[in-house]
């Protein structure tokens, strides 16, 4: 800001005023939006919320493709279901992040932690390292127990990294398929099956 | 048209009733149904579980681009409450070192669409704790006034249940109850060896039809989501959408009550004030006679609002009791891991919204060193995954051996983790403590002297501790369910509850619970009360209030069934005043 335009700022805030009089008394013209359709089960307020988060954008494309190799080495493609970023979890956790900015700084703050770790040990950011380095410092943090105290905010950070991994793969269609859940579906509930009951010594 | 003056509906109706939840929704229809030319207002929007527009029943968490979390609704986004304990523009305040959490649904039936739908009646006892114990007040009425209307609140609205025999369960017409899940079994099990009943639970949910416009339960565990079948009870489809199909009733959304007029001469209510929600245009209706039926807080705000020279304390406040005994029920609660319940066979097990089996109040007070009972509720199974699912497994998996023996350290990364959740999943129970808590002068709510809420309505103030009586009960709590778990082969999950958790052993904070009741006490003394035994003001005859705010006790039975039967009471007694020409 150049010199007298901060002087101009500070007349007009120190009056209180951001507009003069005349202007405020003007009202504005009306905002020509296109009407949100709001989805079913949404209130308006919500629908709106979400589109604006939507259209936002809080990982820097370095971040997010940390993201997602933190993501796939937590919850890989095993015979049984795909990874986590299969399942679209890096796009899940930016959406947290909007959703729920008191994760912003423990999650970006996390990963510039990370690398700043790599860089000291591999010269280079996380992405950068080979798969081996990476594993290689993951594994000291991946282990709340086991980690030494100087990793402490590493293991913070990739505690975070698997709970947001864990919830985004399992509520994601692909893990609760892998979970086995079977319900949110009209049937008839007759107690369990025979062979369960029996398993427990609970057949009467 | 303008905007700043007043406008005011020509038509005198017969009864104006504010707020669609359970008692206003149960007015609407006893009213509707005798004839009576009714104006119903609701604060909030237009909601019918039916409809596609507002339907989250059945649909899947990533649906939600937060998986349901609960971003913009308490209970996550797939609930049907429309509010919570914080709303934009209305707010409250507490007293310095005091607390209350005031939680409203703003919408058709209130927060009767997404509650626990727990439908048990009060028992003899509950009606008249001071002359069993000598603390805490009577009702003016015993269970035997009530238990008519209970009767037909239960063929009415559907209530499954199984007969015990307990004296101070009362039995009812009960549809009947769906069968036990697996943790339920066991904790019933668990229960008989350490000499705590297990019983099927009460809940207003159609295991059965019991007429034409009401589908039955089809088992999706999602009652919160509000039924689009109709087979839960939700004020909206049972009671509100059915009275204004009979013609008779006008409903008003988007209806802020300011206050409920009167006639300086009389004394008498005359009608409602209320903002437009969406206009902020001001309005007034008129009519023969008031209900309020906005919740024990909200109608309690809405009678110290509505001041005039002949009532300069709030309207039928003369004994200046409104507003006090404000209560909610204690809830304390504890979870568990339980291992021989890993490696489950999978099924769907969702079952009805909320438990199959329930503890009722077991042991006798007098031998305890807190005065009042509980509840168990417990919760369990291989349930739909929500945000939350799968998190903190480094508590977890370091200490249970995978399939082939060998145990990892904690936390970890890979495989495993899928390994762990299949493992895991389905093994974990709760169980949450509700509890009767004694009503005392000082928990309060009044009118703060200096607040406004977006319509320029004075708020409330809360003023509310607990006291010692439900600190020791919330700590039998926490000492049952770790006998409950032990007994059942379970681990607790985290440490006990201690006196310093919480407001004491984990008891959470009042208003936590969502079952605040007694701020516009019912009684037979005009000094000590607002209403009468049929919840219609002492001083002012054509006054009624018909939610939990006349209640003098909460029992630990959760109140919906009683504030149904009671407006239902109210409601034909109102009906037989004005045949009878004295309103």
């Amino acid at each position: 800001m150049k010199r007298r335009d901060s002087l101009k700022a500070l007349t007009l805030s120190s009056l209180g005023m951001a507009v003069g009089p005349a202007e405020a008394a003007v009202p504005a013209p009306p905002d020509k939006k296109v009407p949100l359709k709001v989805p079913g089960g949404r209130q308006a307020f919500e629908a709106e919320r979400d589109a604006k988060l939507n259209a936002e954008k809080f990982f820097t494309p370095a971040e997010l493709k940390t993201v997602t190799l933190l993501c796939d080495i937590i919850l890989p493609a095993d015979a049984k279901s795909g990874s986590a970023s299969q399942a679209g979890v890096p796009a899940f956790i930016e959406f947290m992040m909007k959703d729920q900015p008191a994760n912003q700084t423990p999650m970006r703050g996390g990963l510039a932690w990370l690398d700043n770790q790599c860089r000291k040990r591999f010269s280079k950011p996380f992405a950068d390292a080979t798969k081996a380095q990476q594993i290689e410092m993951v594994d000291l943090i991946a282990y709340p127990q086991k980690a030494t105290p100087a990793m402490s905010q590493g293991v913070a950070f990739f505690n975070l990294m698997r709970n947001f991994t864990m919830t985004g793969f399992y509520t994601s269609k692909m893990g609760i398929e892998d979970l086995g859940y079977m319900g949110n579906t009209p049937n008839n509930w007759d107690g369990p099956p025979e062979a369960v009951l029996k398993q427990y010594g609970l057949l009467k | 048209m303008d905007s700043f003056h007043i406008k005011e509906t020509p038509t005198v109706y017969d009864v104006a009733i504010v707020g669609s939840g359970a008692g206003g929704g149960m007015a609407a229809y006893m009213l509707a149904k005798a004839g009576a030319k009714v104006v119903l207002l609701e604060a909030g929007g237009y909601f019918d579980p039916a409809d596609p527009k507002y339907i989250t029943q059945l649909k899947w968490p990533y649906e939600s681009p937060r998986r349901g979390a609960g971003t913009t609704r308490a209970f996550g986004d797939f609930d049907a409450a429309w509010g919570g304990w914080q709303i934009d523009g209305e707010p409250y305040t507490a007293a310095a070192g005091t607390e209350f959490h005031w939680f409203r649904s703003r919408m058709l039936g209130g927060r009767t669409n997404h509650w626990g739908r727990i439908s048990m009646r009060f028992g003899p006892d509950d009606f008249r704790r001071k002359s069993l114990t000598g603390v805490g007040d009577d009702w003016p009425i015993t269970y035997d006034d009530l238990a008519p209307y209970y009767d037909r609140v239960d063929k009415l609205i559907g209530v499954f249940g199984s007969k015990e025999g307990m004296r101070n369960e009362p039995d009812g017409h009960f549809l009947p109850p769906p069968k036990p899940r697996l943790h339920e079994l066991l904790l019933q099990k668990a229960g008989k060896g350490i000499g705590i009943p297990v019983i099927p639970s009460r809940l207003s949910i159609l295991t059965k039809a019991i007429n034409n416009e009401r589908g039955q339960c089809f088992y999706c565990n999602q009652c919160n989501r509000s039924c689009q079948a109709y087979a839960d009870f939700s004020s909206s489809s049972v009671l509100c959408i059915p009275a204004v199909k009979t013609g008779n009733v006008t409903l008003i959304n988007g209806a802020m009550c300011r206050e409920v007029l009167t006639d300086p001469q009389t004394g008498q209510a005359t009608g409602i004030s209320f903002v437009h929600t969406g206009t902020l245009q001001e309005h007034t209706v008129r009519a023969k006679a008031v209900m309020l039926g906005a919740s024990a807080c909200e109608s309690a705000r809405i009678l110290l609002n509505s001041k005039s020279a002949r009532h300069p304390d709030g309207l039928a406040n003369s004994s200046g009791v409104i507003g006090k005994y404000l209560n909610d029920s204690t809830g304390a609660s504890r979870s568990a891991f339980v291992p021989a319940l890993m490696d489950r066979v999978r099924y769907n097990e969702d079952g009805v919204g909320g438990m199959h089996v329930f503890t009722p109040w077991w042991l006798d007070n007098k031998k305890l060193d807190f005065p009042r009972g509980y509840h168990i509720e417990y919760g369990g199974g291989m349930g739909m995954p929500s945000f939350g699912y799968g998190m903190n497994m480094e508590n977890m998996n370091g200490k249970y051996p995978y399939k082939n023996g060998q145990t990892l350290p904690a936390g970890g990364y890979g495989s495993r983790l899928k390994e762990d959740a299949r493992r895991f999943y389905g093994a974990y129970i709760g169980m949450a403590g509700r509890g009767e808590p004694v009503p005392l002068e000082s928990n309060y709510c009044e009118i703060d002297p200096t607040k406004v809420d977006k319509y320029g309505i004075p708020t409330l103030r809360f003023n509310y501790k607990w006291s010692d009586y439900e600190v020791k009960q919330a700590k039998h709590m926490q000492d049952t369910f770790e006998e409950i778990i032990s007994s059942m082969g379970g681990i607790p999950l985290g440490e006990k509850p201690g006196p310093n958790t919480n407001h004491g052993y984990g008891l959470e904070a009042p208003g936590k619970i969502i079952h605040e009741v007694g701020t516009v006490r019912m009684g037979n003394d005009p000094k000590r009360s607002a209403l009468n035994a049929f919840q219609q003001a002492h001083e002012v005859k054509n006054l009624f209030v018909v939610d939990a705010a006349p209640f003098v006790t909460q029992g630990d039975k959760n109140v919906t069934w009683t504030i149904l039967a009671s407006s239902m009471r109210t409601s034909e007694y109102l009906i037989d005043q004005v045949k009878k020409k004295n309103i």
